[in-house]
């Protein structure tokens, strides 16, 4: 029996390798927790590993498989890590928040549920910027993220823990939030894929409110079928979250034929700008002409109102947040200051356990809610939001998919925009509007620059368009060999 | 030598998107009143130091949201949201809820079942 080669192990190489019995869960699960003890010292990709109770989850995973009762459920066995954004009734859950240390959820989201229930074993919980509030893990209140293609650079972020967790084969994939890019952003600094379905997809249920109204749970994988799998496990309606939508969930992962030929790819003259890296214009505009030769028509679209997204997305998400954020109050859950009266208590135990980033987007949103502001930003943001969404509805009617960049630049170093909120918004520039519009959208690697730093490739689809937006992904990685590439091995 | 590089990239791409901003002539900065106010509404203790780094760092971003008054918005209707459910409802069954053990669990301070809060009044 040949041990699998963790470094680079597909979710669904994993789970052939469980049901031809090449391996065993606890096999697989012992690797990856020995992996993390070695290589996590460098990398900070979690905040909490599970172990005795991955590796009690593994073995019973593997009874069940022995015992043989009929089809086993689709990741028996396999191990996955999720974002600490998300509930686990099972393990702490920080969202990367000094104010939830040590907050125990007395339930678990829907969408960790559904791949515990398709066998899936945890691993544990990865670092994020506080509350999903940030482009590069360096705003946990814990310790930054570290990109493992070089360790002085950020991963991304928000979703950054998993990023890398996937990248350094910590796990085969895992779960992040994309809010304005939090999924697709890391993915592409970390040369891995990323997606953010559409808005309604995937139950919201015990994801850690941020922005209600833009945020997305999605996948963090090493191949765009990982994606599909988790997707399809994940994906449908929950009657605890009323904004999930019923449409039927496909078998998204079967049906990747990889035939994109008479596919109509629009590209966005918006999203070729002046300020990004070369390297990057220059790798997506090759990967655009592969899918050509593919056999996929280029239509040159334009989504007129794009520049508008970064202002109206940070006036946006922060009223939303400030409003979803008021309830760390010092009372139920969470650090408490344990002050004299009521009002002082909320105002300490807030000040001590919120970190700068959060501080900002709370009162940044106060104050685009506030009497006299309400309309000049908060309102004149929703109205421009209804812009940027009839942008991608008549730009969906002439094309199928849209491709561009992923972000402007590679992964930057650790510490250069950590004081200067502007510039790090920036690195969302190119993957903001489709959680404004509620669209789908893909990250995958299609190339390198100069100091080997992975390059993203961004497709976006319409609502509900996941199929043919994976369909085209997985058409792209299928006759390329960028997803193929592991950083160096890290001591 | 690439961080160096990238980071004339990032200083080109800030003057690009942030142009309105950069030009602009209003001042970049909040008044330190105006981030008081709105700290003491969001329930937030601030330093000084905290005031003066804020205010400029939120001055910033208003700043450069000041390009959405640019767009014509007569007629466009607000999007909160994207979807155009409505009314969702569930079957209305009864189902066990969290226990009052499981409910404080996570509680700072509880009494005889209860969360414990301080004071309202001050001590």
């Amino acid at each position: 029996m040949a041990a699998p080669d963790l470094t680079t192990l597909t979710v669904s190489a994993a789970r052939d390798g469980l049901r031809s019995g090449a391996w065993t869960s606890e096999e697989l699960t012992t690797g990856y927790l020995e992996r993390i003890r070695s290589v996590d010292p460098s990398v900070h990709a979690f905040l909490h590993v599970a172990d005795e109770l991955a590796l009690a989850k593994a073995i019973e995973a593997d009874r069940v498989r022995a015992e043989g009762h009929g089809e086993p459920p689709p990741l028996l066995g396999v191990p996955l890590a999720v974002k600490d954004v998300l509930s686990t009734q099972e393990m702490d859950t920080t969202c990367g928040s000094r104010i939830l240390k040590g907050y125990r959820p007395p339930f678990t989201a829907t969408a960790v549920e559904r791949l515990q229930a398709a066998g899936s074993v945890l691993l544990g919980k990865t670092n994020t910027d506080e509350f999903a509030m940030g482009s590069s893990t360096e705003n946990s209140g814990y310790s930054p993220t570290r990109n493992p293609w070089d360790l002085t650079r950020v991963p991304g972020g928000s979703s950054g823990g998993s990023a890398a967790a996937v990248a350094c084969g910590l796990a085969p994939g895992a779960l992040g939030t994309d809010t304005g890019g939090s999924v697709r952003q890391p993915a592409a600094f970390c040369g891995i894929v990323g997606l953010k379905p559409s808005y309604g997809r995937i139950s919201r249920y015990g994801l850690v409110a941020f922005g209600s109204s833009l945020d997305q749970i999605g996948p963090l994988c090493r191949s765009v079928e990982d994606a599909a799998l988790l997707l399809e496990v994940m994906a449908g309606r929950d009657s605890r979250d009323s904004t999930t939508v019923s449409d039927p969930v496909p078998a998204y992962s079967r049906n990747l034929d990889g035939d994109v030929s008479g596919l109509k790819l629009g590209v966005p003259e918006e999203y070729f700008i002046d300020g990004m890296q070369p390297e990057v214009e220059d790798r997506v505009r090759d990967a655009v002409e592969h899918m050509a030769g593919l056999g996929a028509e280029i239509v040159p679209v334009s989504l007129p109102h794009t520049d508008m997204a970064l202002p109206v997305y940070y006036l946006v998400v922060t009223a939303e947040a400030s409003a979803n954020l008021s309830r760390y109050d010092g009372v139920r859950f969470g650090h408490s200051a344990q002050a004299g009266s009521m009002m002082e208590n909320y105002r300490q135990t807030r000040a001590q356990g919120f970190g700068d980033e959060v501080k900002r987007r709370i009162m940044l949103g106060t104050y685009a809610l506030s009497v006299g502001y309400y309309d000049a930003y908060y309102l004149k943001a929703q109205q421009v939001r209804t812009l940027i969404k009839r942008d991608f509805d008549r730009v969906f009617e002439q094309v199928d998919l849209l491709i561009c960049p992923a972000t402007p630049t590679t992964a930057f170093e650790i510490g250069d925009r950590i004081d200067d909120p502007l510039s790090m918004y920036l690195a969302d520039v190119f993957t903001l509007s489709v959680n404004l519009a509620g669209v789908c959208g893909i990250s995958l690697p299609c190339g390198t620059d100069a100091a080997c730093l992975p390059i993203g490739l961004q497709l976006i689809g319409p609502h509900l368009g996941e199929q043919t937006l994976l369909n085209a992904a997985h058409a792209y990685e299928n006759t390329t060999d960028w997803h193929a590439r592991v950083p160096d091995p890290i001591a | 030598m690439q961080s160096a590089a990238n980071e004339a990239l990032w200083d080109q791409a800030t003057v690009l998107f942030l142009a309105p901003m950069t030009t602009s002539d209003k001042s970049p900065h909040l008044d330190h009143d105006t981030v008081r106010a709105v700290a003491d509404l969001a329930r937030l203790d601030l330093t000084d130091e905290e005031v003066v780094r804020f205010a400029g760092q939120l001055g910033q971003v208003l700043a450069h949201a000041e390009k959405l008054q640019a767009v014509d918005t007569a007629d466009v209707p607000p999007t909160p949201y994207v979807l155009s459910l409505a009314n969702v409802a569930r079957e209305d069954e009864p189902a066990p809820g969290l226990s009052q053990e499981e409910a404080l669990a996570n509680a700072p301070e509880q009494d005889r079942g209860f969360f414990r809060v301080k004071s309202f009044f001050g001590s």
